[in-house]
């Protein structure tokens, strides 16, 4: 039982701490990367290449002044961005990063957290409750541009999550009706991956992420154009830090989310031969491993078409980004559930 | 009057099926943006790197000395007249005996002040000396914080006798033709007390 | 541990905070931390789900009331600046009036509660009924009828509100 424990709290800490040194990078990767699609260089001052600056900037955040709004409710000020953290390391512990794998001594471990078996679900509840940070946030800090930014922003949310849920009803019809995270993967180990299945899904379920995860062209409750810097306008130091810094971890939670759901998470083409021709066996510590590489490879691929996205859309009008989720991607994402629900009825695989 | 092809009228005609997609028009910027990802940075990092400047940059003005290491200016104000911005000011004296070592000519600069924030470098005041005393050399003007200090007095001006600063590449050929013309007085060189 | 098994442990922990925070959604003077209070108490009674093995009714009570219902509702109290000072005094004809009507909801509910012991519950499958197939499947085949009937009734009361929200009809 102690064991248990201690291999779930080391799998904890290990997750976690990579979603926080992904999130840190990513800063980093984001000015580099847009740096790079503007002709620029980028910073490349703190140590070599500019690979320390998530520390500087993260020393930086630390030292700033704390600055409490006066009349702001001090509780719900500091609630706000702690919220909204936490939301955002929680969505990590369902996501299966890699394959079981067996010790000689034959205990088997695996690359998650924990496998509940609504998992789906449970990501779908998390993302919902993220709001509450942003709003609770923006609430507090008793300022016009930050409520605005707040009210936007869970506007947007509860509006895209509509979408974002339907199309993830018809991936799990396609994926036998599982709502469990480690067999929609694992479903994917032998067929096609699921994009074949389900190109209209991913293409709404993907931009219901950019919109949930508050990325460009969606970024309207930051807009510093129009609102001085939405939600966390009032927020200084690490507090700001933290609101931030969760966007970034959304980012790569939706980024390994999207890479489980339809392309396969930690599993690639030819896998099976790759791990033949190496002489693996099943269960072996390295397949988990190099699983877990082809998964992050994903992840870094779509963080990277996040941030492409980012400096190459402009921000959509709040009638535009309204329209578009409830007049288009919600008949849409119903569309594709209609679609998937008779296809799969005529391949034989719903039963009533 | 049509100077290219490439103005579109604007019209506000209903978009096309194709258009109200928007994902042909997103993926064509896209790949727009990523075909930036492999052309050449434009940025120079400064510091570590420095553009190159042409031979004839005029950056900030130096008081030339002549070979002895005596000023060669003689407070003619030519050079003042000459500037477009009014820039220059300067005050003339009279070369006392036994400073004959600090002063080429009989007169001199007593103070030669330029204001470098009205300076518009143009060089117009180098072509006008006659006495080849001041010259724009490839050094850029330094910030500062305050106002006054960008007025220029003769102590960061006139080179230092140690560190002279070398204006060869301002000359063009023909002025080092002329400088060589020996009837002309101010090309001659200063040997003890006497013109040579 | 003191006779109760953790199960009992956390059933009275949770049914105590969930209490405590409905009590604090009555009392808190700001309209802000009413709702904050009631989405607390909205997470105890997904916890109770939780005992009960229904785990997706859990998760849907969290996604819908807590993360969207609440939101709106977090929402139009921000709009409208609502908070101490804000509060109307009320008059003593509306305290008697919200006495009785509380005073009547309660009657109802200890009616219904007396009333549920004498109430033969169908029993599906007894704890494995909250899992997500087998209420699907239950929902889809025996309640088909009260389910499709629920939405009937959520489709007028939409168009209900934007009949009222529309600013004039032509």
């Amino acid at each position: 039982m102690l064991t248990v424990i201690l291999v779930k709290l080391i799998t904890c800490v290990i997750v976690f701490a990579i979603s926080l040194g992904v999130a840190a990078y990513a800063t980093l990767w984001e000015r580099k990367f847009s740096a790079l699609l503007q002709d620029r260089v980028g910073p490349d001052r703190a140590g070599p290449k500019g690979l320390l600056q998530p520390l500087a900037d993260g020393g930086k955040m630390f030292f700033k002044e704390e600055i409490i709004p006066n009349v702001s409710n001090k509780f719900l000020f500091i609630l706000g961005p702690s919220l909204f953290m936490i939301t955002a390391l929680m969505t990590g512990t369902v996501i299966p990063w890699g394959k079981d794998f067996t010790t000689a001594n034959g205990t088997t471990y695996s690359f998650q957290i924990t496998d509940i078996n609504i998992g789906v679900l449970y990501l779908l509840g998390v993302v919902s409750i993220g709001v509450y940070g942003i709003m609770i946030g923006g609430w507090a800090s008793n300022n016009k541009y930050a409520l605005l930014g707040a009210i936007r922003s869970s506007s947007q949310m509860i509006s895209y999550e509509i979408a974002m849920g339907i199309s993830v009803i018809a991936l799990v019809i396609t994926a036998g009706g599982t709502l469990s995270l480690r067999e929609i993967v694992g479903q994917q180990d032998a067929g096609w991956a699921n994009i074949v299945y389900q190109p209209l899904g991913f293409l709404i379920f993907f931009v219901c992420a950019l919109a949930e995860t508050n990325r460009a062209p969606f970024d309207l409750p930051e807009c510093e154009a129009e609102l001085v810097g939405g939600y966390h306008t009032e927020y200084s130091s690490m507090k700001l830090g933290l609101f931030l810094f969760a966007e970034y971890i959304n980012m790569f939670i939706s980024s390994a989310v999207m890479s489980a759901f339809y392309f396969g998470g930690y599993n690639f083409p030819f896998a099976q031969e790759l791990y033949h021709a190496m002489g693996l066996q099943d269960g072996s510590i390295w397949i988990s491993i190099i699983g877990f590489g082809a998964f992050f490879t994903k992840i870094v691929i779509f963080i990277c078409v996040f941030m492409w996205i980012r400096w190459t859309l402009p921000r959509f009008r709040y009638d535009q980004l309204m329209n578009l989720g409830w007049k288009i991607l919600l008949p849409l994402s119903l569309l594709n559930l209609a679609i998937t629900v008779g296809v799969e009825f005529l391949r034989g695989n719903l039963h009533f | 009057m049509k100077l290219t092809n490439r103005s579109k009228v604007v019209s506000n005609k209903e978009q096309s099926f194709t258009e109200r997609l928007y994902l042909p028009g997103i993926i064509k910027g896209m790949a727009i943006t990523g075909s930036h990802l492999f052309k050449r940075r434009a940025t120079v990092k400064y510091p570590d790197e420095l553009r190159p400047i042409a031979a004839v940059y005029r950056g900030q003005h130096v008081l030339k000395r002549d070979e002895n290491g005596a000023e060669r200016c003689t407070a003619c104000g030519l050079c003042a007249v000459a500037c477009p911005a009014e820039a220059i000011t300067m005050e003339s004296a009279e070369r006392k005996k036994g400073e004959e070592g600090l002063y080429r000519e009989e007169k001199y600069a007593k103070t030669y002040e330029i204001n470098m924030l009205r300076c518009i470098f143009c060089g117009l005041c180098e072509e006008a000396c006659p006495k080849e005393a001041i010259f724009l050399t490839d050094r850029i003007v330094d910030t500062e914080y305050e106002r006054e200090d960008f007025v220029y007095g003769k102590d960061k001006l006139v080179e230092k006798v140690d560190k002279r600063i070398d204006v060869s590449k301002r000359q063009t050929l023909e002025v080092a033709e002329f400088k060589k013309i020996p009837g002309l007085k101010h090309n001659e060189v200063w040997k003890g007390n006497k013109l040579k | 541990m003191l006779g109760y098994t953790i199960t009992q442990w956390i059933f009275g922990i949770l049914s105590f905070l969930a209490i405590m925070f409905a009590l604090m959604v009555v009392f808190s003077r700001n309209p802000i931390n009413s709702v904050l209070y009631l989405v607390l108490t909205f997470f105890c009674v997904a916890g109770h789900y939780l005992l009960m093995n229904a785990q997706f009714l859990a998760v849907v009570h969290i996604v819908v009331y807590s993360g969207a219902i609440m939101v709106l509702f977090l929402f139009v109290i921000m709009l409208m600046n609502l908070n101490e000072n804000t509060e109307p005094q009320r008059t003593w004809l509306t305290k008697i009036i919200a006495g009785v009507a509380g005073g009547l909801l309660l009657v109802v509910l200890v009616g219904s509660l007396k009333g549920a012991e004498q109430l033969q519950l169908a029993s599906y499958g007894a704890s494995q009924i909250g899992l997500v197939k087998n209420l699907g499947k239950v929902l889809f085949s025996e309640f088909l009828f009260p389910f499709e009937i629920v939405s009937v009734l959520l489709l007028a009361a939409l168009v209900g509100a934007i009949m009222i929200g529309k600013k004039e009809i032509k």
